[in-house]
């Protein structure tokens, strides 16, 4: 998308608890299309980075190829990014959190991305519970190749040159509960008052978070037949809750009456508030979860919120037993065994 | 019938197994119990690709002289596998041995004339001491062990010490297989001539070297080299390494007040998973390395690719087996060379690093971590399943305390803050090599974006053509400095003045330098170089020029280090001549020596005599 970015911003712009402001979180210029869902998607992730007090260098923000793979370039501009190869990203994140626990690592990758060569990898990646938010920007059609259905195309539904999709698709939120995600949520672009906390809470979360958010392609899939289009969405969006984000020590309990609202404790003290809006969900019961997902889907409804969370999951690093200390910061000191080990290791050899 | 051959400490000793008998554990003891004698052998495991039921052999070479490649030819058979009787018992040498179980009666055209057969009724003596079938079978190994130590004259006590280390700790097992030793050796005393012409006598010939495998000490090398990150996926012959790898750093890389690891291993489910996890923990800031085989590397290649041209650090250890495709997954090559030094699509060179034996597998291991990080690129380990699953005998592994690990170019926080500049791929120094920023070190400066696609200086991605060319020139650049760092080929200058030469490298180490000493005593004199890795030292070419013939001994189909050679250094493919063995098993002495030998004296116009004066 061709604008300039003002580079001059109001003085009394907001700051957040580091005194910065939201542009302090902006990225390039997006080269997307116009109204294109995925530069929605990198708005709510620089407003979540912006309100959870996020550290830009602190995050690690790595994708794999496609549309959505590029836009990692667009938001938090000041941290580190690794666009890599097709599908492939969830690997590549998986060895950026082991040699370094103390960063936060964003994963976005597309449907394309995830769901058709590199649904091995992200299916892996979830099972291992590797520390990350990992975003499929979920539009159903390959944009950068002009059209193409993807795996998460729904069957029946329409290409904009008129083809119907023959497949069954691939849900990649059902996939995510069955591979164990820890925090399972669907967004949708065009609902960025759900999408940002949802972000915010995948963010905190330790353990594999999964957000599938729905982001229409404006080009290819936003027409009359598409079940991905920005109408069809709205039209059946079952929204499951709403949720606030709260830092640690904030008072919280007082905003909602009992029965409203539903806290859960993340391991860095921060809570999640979870508040109703359709039907009553445990959203800490996994089967629950599936099932609820499975009867709404065949009601034609595509359920968005936070679908699944066990606030007490652990991840890699806890499975791994690894130090504190990042394997990236250690020294010769604590990896070389020197000569004398060495010794004695020969000494069992003869 | 022929002569008996009658060699002391300088012999080939051929066991014919079924895979899954429990002979292995056997066998080793016997080869152990040699070494324990201060004689120097050699073995090589020949085994399927199977888990039980198929053909095993395991070949120990005795040598006092220090002959560590296989010879070729068998002196004495252990024949215990009716299904390759018939090869087995026409590869002895004439003069030679066979031993076998002769509880159930064979016919006298079974045999060979010019050998001489010692049977002994393994089965019914196993059958009459032991109960369990299980223990019947385990132990059957054992007795023709205490046979051979009759017939061999090795000392008893010898085996009986190996006995008592192997089993420390199971304590129960130590008696019956003393027993059984014991069944064997007095079967032998009183039935047979023992001890026969082939003989270990007592020696000193070992020294301080030890006896491992390969992918044993490769692992050593990634543990002293700083490695934190494995990611691998099992492959024959590359899985020992990573098992290796969790062994030793579960013993050396704990921190010792809470017990945590100092490391990080994870199985992946693929080669292309494992070598992405490589991938993003270099960039990262951590020492990473794979191991894999020739079907991995076939599936690395676009991560490959990616590493090359973001500049990401990668070490990747290729255990070679027989190849293409599925191959031969249990036999060995030296096949994979252009398959890693040109890996993945579009121009690229990569790093490549030969071992010949297990000491330098550990030192190159370490090295190549160094390196990776140095030049920002992948380096690839080129072992093979000779080297790697194989216990060598061969000098200590030593390391200076001295020596801390090579991080390479990383600006710090504190640099960055004192506004030292930073592009990511700016040549400030001139040797092509940029400077690179852990992610996380600055809140304002550092920052980048990798990616595989095309960039500017400053990593901006970048269409424009005079971008690419610089970046890709520069990388070429790269690649010479690259040359300036990898460890120099080994030129061995022969007794005599010669204008012949042959270049070798990796696991033919020891047969060449065999069938050296083989040609000279014939009156053939050579130089030769072992080539040590890619891209070639300045020297490799020289020696190339200084010789007018040159002899390309490698373990692959289609000269594959020769196909560098004249790409590398524009060279005449008619100055290197092939000398090619690719059957799967390690090339021999008797191999090399004969084909040189044969060539040289095809050769009309070129008289060997004044080739080597």
């Amino acid at each position: 998308m061709s604008y300039l970015k003002p580079k001059l911003h109001h003085p009394g712009l907001p700051t957040n608890a580091l005194g910065l402001t939201r542009f302090d979180y902006d990225g390039a210029v997006s080269t997307l299309c116009a109204g294109c869902g995925h530069d929605s998607i990198s708005a709510a992730i620089i407003q979540a980075c912006f309100e959870i007090d996020l550290p830009p260098h602190r995050l690690a923000k790595l994708s794999g190829i496609g549309c959505s793979s590029k836009t990692p370039t667009y938001f938090v501009g000041a941290s580190h990014g690794f666009n890599s190869v097709h599908g492939r990203m969830p690997s590549v994140l998986t060895g950026a959190n082991l040699a370094n626990r103390d960063l936060v690592y964003l994963g976005v990758s597309g449907d394309g991305d995830t769901a058709s060569i590199g649904l091995g990898q992200f299916v892996h990646a979830v099972r291992r519970g590797v520390n990350m938010l990992y975003i499929v920007e979920n539009n159903g059609v390959y944009g950068l190749t002009k059209g193409q259905f993807s795996a998460t195309a729904d069957q029946g539904s329409k290409s904009k040159r008129g083809a119907v999709n023959t497949d069954a698709p691939i849900d990649v939120v059902s996939l995510a509960l069955q591979a164990g995600a820890s925090f399972v949520a669907r967004g949708f672009s065009g609902d960025k008052s759900q999408l940002v906390p949802l972000i915010k809470a995948g963010l905190k979360h330790r353990g594999a978070a999964f957000i599938d958010c729905l982001s229409p392609c404006v080009a290819f899939n936003n027409h009359a037949g598409s079940t991905k289009s920005f109408d069809y969405v709205r039209d059946h969006n079952a929204a499951l809750n709403r949720l606030d984000v709260m830092p640690p020590r904030a008072q919280i309990t007082a905003d909602y009456a009992p029965g409203e609202a539903q806290d859960v404790t993340l391991h860095d003290g921060s809570t999640v508030i979870l508040r109703k809006v359709g039907a009553e969900h445990p959203v800490g019961d996994r089967v629950a979860a599936m099932n609820y997902l499975q009867e709404r889907q065949a009601e034609g409804e595509i359920v968005t919120g936070l679908i699944y969370l066990d606030p007490e999951a652990d991840d890699l690093h806890a499975h791994l037993g690894t130090v504190e200390t990042p394997l990236a910061h250690l020294g010769t000191g604590d990896l070389c065994p020197g000569s004398a080990a060495l010794e004695a290791i020969n000494a069992s050899l003869r | 019938m022929s002569q008996e051959l009658t060699r002391i400490n300088d012999f080939v000793v051929k066991f014919a197994n079924v895979n899954g008998s429990g002979s292995a554990s056997a066998n080793q003891l016997f080869a152990r119990s040699i070494l324990g004698m201060g004689v120097p052998i050699s073995t090589r495991n020949i085994f399927p690709s199977n888990i039980q039921g198929l053909p095993t052999w395991y070949e120990v070479r005795v040598s006092e002289a220090g002959y560590l490649g296989r010879r070729g030819g068998v002196d004495l058979m252990v024949a215990m596998n009716p299904q390759t009787w018939d090869k087995d018992v026409a590869s002895i040498d004439p003069g030679g041995y066979l031993l076998h179980d002769s509880t159930k009666p064979l016919p006298p055209s079974k045999f060979r004339e010019d050998i001489t057969v010692l049977g002994v009724p393994l089965t019914e003596i196993a059958n009459r001491a032991f109960a369990d079938p299980k223990q019947r079978q385990l132990f059957k190994n054992i007795i023709y062990l205490g046979v051979l130590s009759a017939l061999l004259d090795i000392e008893r006590g010898v085996i009986e010490d190996l006995i008592g280390k192997q089993y420390k700790g199971k304590d129960k097992l130590i008696a019956p297989n003393i027993q059984a030793l014991d069944l064997g050796r007095a079967y032998a005393l009183e039935h047979l001539d023992c001890p026969i012409g082939l003989r270990v006598r007592r020696a000193d010939a070992v020294g301080d070297r030890i006896f491992v495998e390969g992918n044993d000490a490769t692992a050593l090398g990634c543990v002293y080299g700083g490695a934190t990150v494995a990611a691998w996926y099992p492959i024959t012959p590359s899985t020992s390494v990573a098992e290796a790898f969790a062994k030793h750093c579960n013993r050396l890389r704990k921190d010792k007040e809470t017990g945590r690891n100092r490391f990080a291993i994870v199985q992946a489910e693929d080669e292309l998973a494992a070598i992405g996890m490589v991938i993003g923990a270099t960039w990262n800031g951590a020492r990473a390395f794979t191991a894999t085989s020739g079907p991995g590397i076939s599936l690395m290649q676009e991560f490959l690719g990616l590493a090359y041209f973001a500049e990401i650090p990668a070490v990747i250890v290729d255990v070679q087996r027989g190849g293409p495709s599925t191959g031969m997954p249990t036999r060995t090559q030296q096949s994979d060379l252009l398959a890693c030094a040109y890996a993945s699509h579009g121009d690229t060179k990569h790093v490549l690093l030969i071992p010949e034996d297990p000491r330098e597998c550990f030192e190159f291991a370490a090295r190549a971590l160094d390196l990776a990080d140095r030049l920002q690129t992948p380096v690839f380990l080129m072992s093979d399943l000779d080297i790697g699953m194989n216990h060598w005998l061969c000098e200590p592994l030593s390391w200076d305390d001295t020596r801390t690990l090579d991080r390479g170019k990383v600006l710090t926080f504190e640099e960055l803050e004192a506004g030292t500049p930073f592009g990511r791929y700016r040549d400030v120094d001139g040797d092509a090599i940029p400077y690179r920023v852990y992610p996380g070190t600055h809140p304002k400066r550092g920052a980048f974006f990798t990616r595989g696609t095309s960039k500017n200086a400053d990593a901006g991605y970048s269409e424009e053509g005079s971008d690419y060319v610089a970046n890709v020139d520069r990388l070429l650049r790269k690649f010479e400095t690259a040359r300036t760092l990898v460890p120099a080929p080994v030129i061995r200058q022969a007794a005599r003045p010669t204008r012949i030469g042959a270049i070798f490298y990796g696991s033919t180490a020891p047969a060449m330098g065999e069938a050296l000493d083989v040609l000279e005593a014939a009156g053939i004199h050579m130089d030769t170089m072992r080539v040590r890795a890619f891209p070639f030292h300045e020297d490799a070419f020289r020696f190339i020029a200084e010789h007018d013939t040159v002899f390309v001994v490698e373990q692959n189909r289609d000269a594959q280090l020769r196909t560098l050679l004249v790409n590398q250094g524009n060279i005449d493919p008619k100055r290197l001549i092939p000398v090619l063995h690719y059957d799967g098993t390690p090339i021999t002495a008797r191999f090399i020596a004969g084909e040189i030998s044969h060539r040289l004296a095809a050769s009309g116009d070129v008289a060997r005599k004044e080739l080597a004066s």
